[in-house]
């Protein structure tokens, strides 16, 4: 073999040479040429971690949904206790709210504030990292910079706010110095605008990675095109680029708007343990060994992070855009 | 990827706000962690805030040694081999995956729309899952065999952090993994292969001496992907490690109870170790990669 084979082609990882139809003919061609079992070998190790650590324990948390439970021990029943429990007043002492619908709504609002400002965030850094940085090392180095921080774990990037935005923290002291406030201010920490702001810190890069993607496969000619047609900025901005960096878009919003949902560890430490999140709820369940209605709760959780999911997808067909 | 040239045009009006708003985005990102970089190098007597009160490395002393707070060491060291075993496991099983869906089998979509829900499915429902699983397996087990007549096997449970804990981190992982390999191999020419077959090469031949070289760079990034995500990961730990605590639960208990500056040194050294990881990995790798093209430029016949 000459030269050898291996190192030539690991010279060349990326092929650009045939054109996309040629290469997408050759990949309907047989790349194996081993036994008709052997995908079902090699896809089944990933197939039964899915199985034994996702698909059977959604099912436990069913089934144990409706199961009873005293101080100590669940057992094994079929009741709906657990679902009467976690909506417990909540038609009958309407207009006022009852735990689980004030939980959701706060929740909500998290959900909400956070995604608004995320995705304007990450839009505007990947479109700059997209269409203004005009050379590829360039925009990988500012990628990268953007990244890092991610390779940190989520609590630290938590904690780290609380030096900054605490009642002797950098902020207030800096804002009292200059004069501005007599006072140090009480709701920068453990308020609804830290664990906001925290939230955004951790999962902007959510954004920016899918949307980033997205916009570097925009054809840069349709929007020269759309500017030779007389379009302005804006125009070119609202008809060409963000109809095409849809799918990113969609993909960002569902990251954020599922782990937010979810979320009770950054709310627990940015809200001093006081601010109510559906995770939280669970969790606190769960310390009580109140695992039945802690799974009643996770069931709901579910479902209405499915059906927010099904109905983001409803707005933009993913598989058609991509 | 195909660029235009660079334009020679002045840039616009809106090149320097967009790159001020970019500017003002890493130091958001980056502030608050420098800040707690900074005051885990507080004197003994500083507190959690600012201004510091000297600079010592008396926090990180106080916490190795373990006469702090936190006793660091074996929740350290558990962490660590777990991350080893989760990056493992992820290449590996992501690999095998990659290249079933690149063959096709019956399934393939149901697998991949799973893969994906593992993704969306909030952490504590997938974490509370598991746990009550394993509870209920062992309940199983313990009726199981008291009706057998050996009950005094029946002691332990199996909650544990190479059992519940490692799936659980692979329920997070693997998805990742699959997802790397996807985009690898979609855009892999498969005429490589066909020209190795050509060429009388068996199947396993042409993937150790073929197809592994070219997709081993995005191995290293499977790899780093599954080991910082295991290091890191607090909610689908929660419920999953049994009586063992990792790191990353650790820490997140400490943010609750320890009010001195030894916590900024506890994430200070978290950290430390993701980035030698990263680092050294990617460090290693453009060694290997260096010494590889150092050896295909020399003549034949060595």
């Amino acid at each position: 073999m000459r030269p050898d084979l291996a190192t030539q082609a690991a010279g060349a990882p990326v092929q650009t040479g045939a054109s996309a139809p040629a290469r997408a003919n050759a990949r309907r061609r047989r790349t194996s040429w081993s036994p008709a079992f052997v995908p079902y070998l090699q896809a089944a190790p990933l197939a039964l971690v899915f199985l034994v650590f996702f698909v059977l324990p959604l099912g436990a948390t069913f089934a144990v949904s409706f199961w009873n439970y005293n101080g100590y021990s669940m057992e094994p029943a079929f009741t709906g206790t657990n679902y009467y429990d976690v909506f417990y007043g909540c038609v009958a002492n309407l207009p006022r709210l009852c735990t689980t619908f004030s939980t959701y709504l706060s929740t909500l609002k998290f959900v909400a504030i956070v995604w608004a400002t995320t995705l304007a965030i990450g839009f505007t850094v990947a479109y700059f990292l997209a269409f203004h940085v005009r050379t590829l090392p360039m925009q990988i180095a500012l990628f990268m910079v953007c990244t890092i921080p991610f390779w940190t774990s989520n609590v630290i990037r938590t904690i780290s706010w609380i030096p900054l935005l605490g009642r002797n923290g950098l902020v207030n002291q800096t804002l009292q110095s200059l004069g501005i406030t007599s006072q140090p201010i009480d709701w920068l920490l453990y308020s609804d605008f830290s664990v906001a702001l925290a939230l955004v810190h951790l999962y902007t890069l959510f954004m920016v990675v899918p949307i980033f993607n997205s916009m570097m496969r925009i054809d840069r000619s349709l929007m020269e095109a759309a500017l030779d047609a007389g379009a302005s900025g804006w125009q070119t901005l609202w008809n060409v680029v963000i109809p095409l960096a849809k799918p990113g878009i969609l993909i960002g919003s569902i990251f954020v708007v599922t782990i937010v949902t979810g979320d009770y560890i950054t709310i627990g430490i940015m809200g001093g343990q006081q601010i109510a999140s559906v995770g939280k709820v669970i969790q606190t369940q769960i310390n009580f060994l109140q695992f039945p209605i802690a799974a009643a709760n996770a069931v709901l959780l579910l479902i209405v992070v499915l059906m927010t999911v099904w109905g983001m997808l409803r707005l933009v067909d993913i598989r058609k855009e991509l | 990827m195909t660029r235009t040239a660079p334009r020679e045009e002045k840039r616009p009006r809106s090149f320097y706000a967009l790159a001020a708003f970019f500017a003002l985005f890493v130091l958001f990102l980056y502030g608050p962690v420098v800040t707690i970089l900074t005051l885990s190098f507080q004197g003994p007597q500083g507190g959690l805030t600012f201004p510091m009160n000297g600079v010592s490395t008396y926090w990180f002393e106080r916490l190795w040694s373990g006469r702090g707070t936190i006793d660091i060491g074996v929740a350290f060291r558990r962490s660590l081999a777990l991350g080893a075993v989760v990056m493992v496991s992820t290449v590996v099983i992501s690999v095998l995956a990659g290249l079933a869906f690149r063959r096709g089998f019956r399934g393939a979509t149901l697998l991949f729309y799973v893969a994906i829900a593992s993704l969306i499915v909030p952490s504590i429902v997938v974490s509370l899952g598991i746990a009550l699983e394993f509870r209920i397996l062992d309940d199983l087990l313990r009726s199981v065999l008291t009706s057998i007549g050996l009950q005094h096997l029946a002691g332990g449970n199996s909650l544990g952090l190479f059992t519940s804990g490692l799936g659980a981190h692979l329920s997070w992982t693997l998805p990742f993994g699959l997802l790397i390999m996807f985009a690898v191999l979609n855009r892999l020419n498969p005429a490589y292969e066909e020209a190795a077959r050509d060429l009388g090469a068996t199947s396993w031949q042409s993937f150790r001496h073929v197809l592994l070289p070219m997709i081993a760079p995005s191995l290293i990034g499977i790899s780093l992907f599954g080991f910082t995500l295991s290091f890191d990961e607090v909610a689908r730990s929660s419920q999953t490690m049994g009586s063992t605590n990792t790191l990353p639960l650790e820490l997140a208990a400490a943010t609750t109870t320890v009010t001195t500056p030894e916590i900024y040194a506890l994430g200070t050294s978290v950290t430390a170790v993701s980035f030698t990881v990263i680092f050294g990995t990617l460090g290693l790798f453009a060694l290997v990669q260096r010494s590889r093209r150092a050896r295909a430029a020399m003549p034949k016949g060595e």
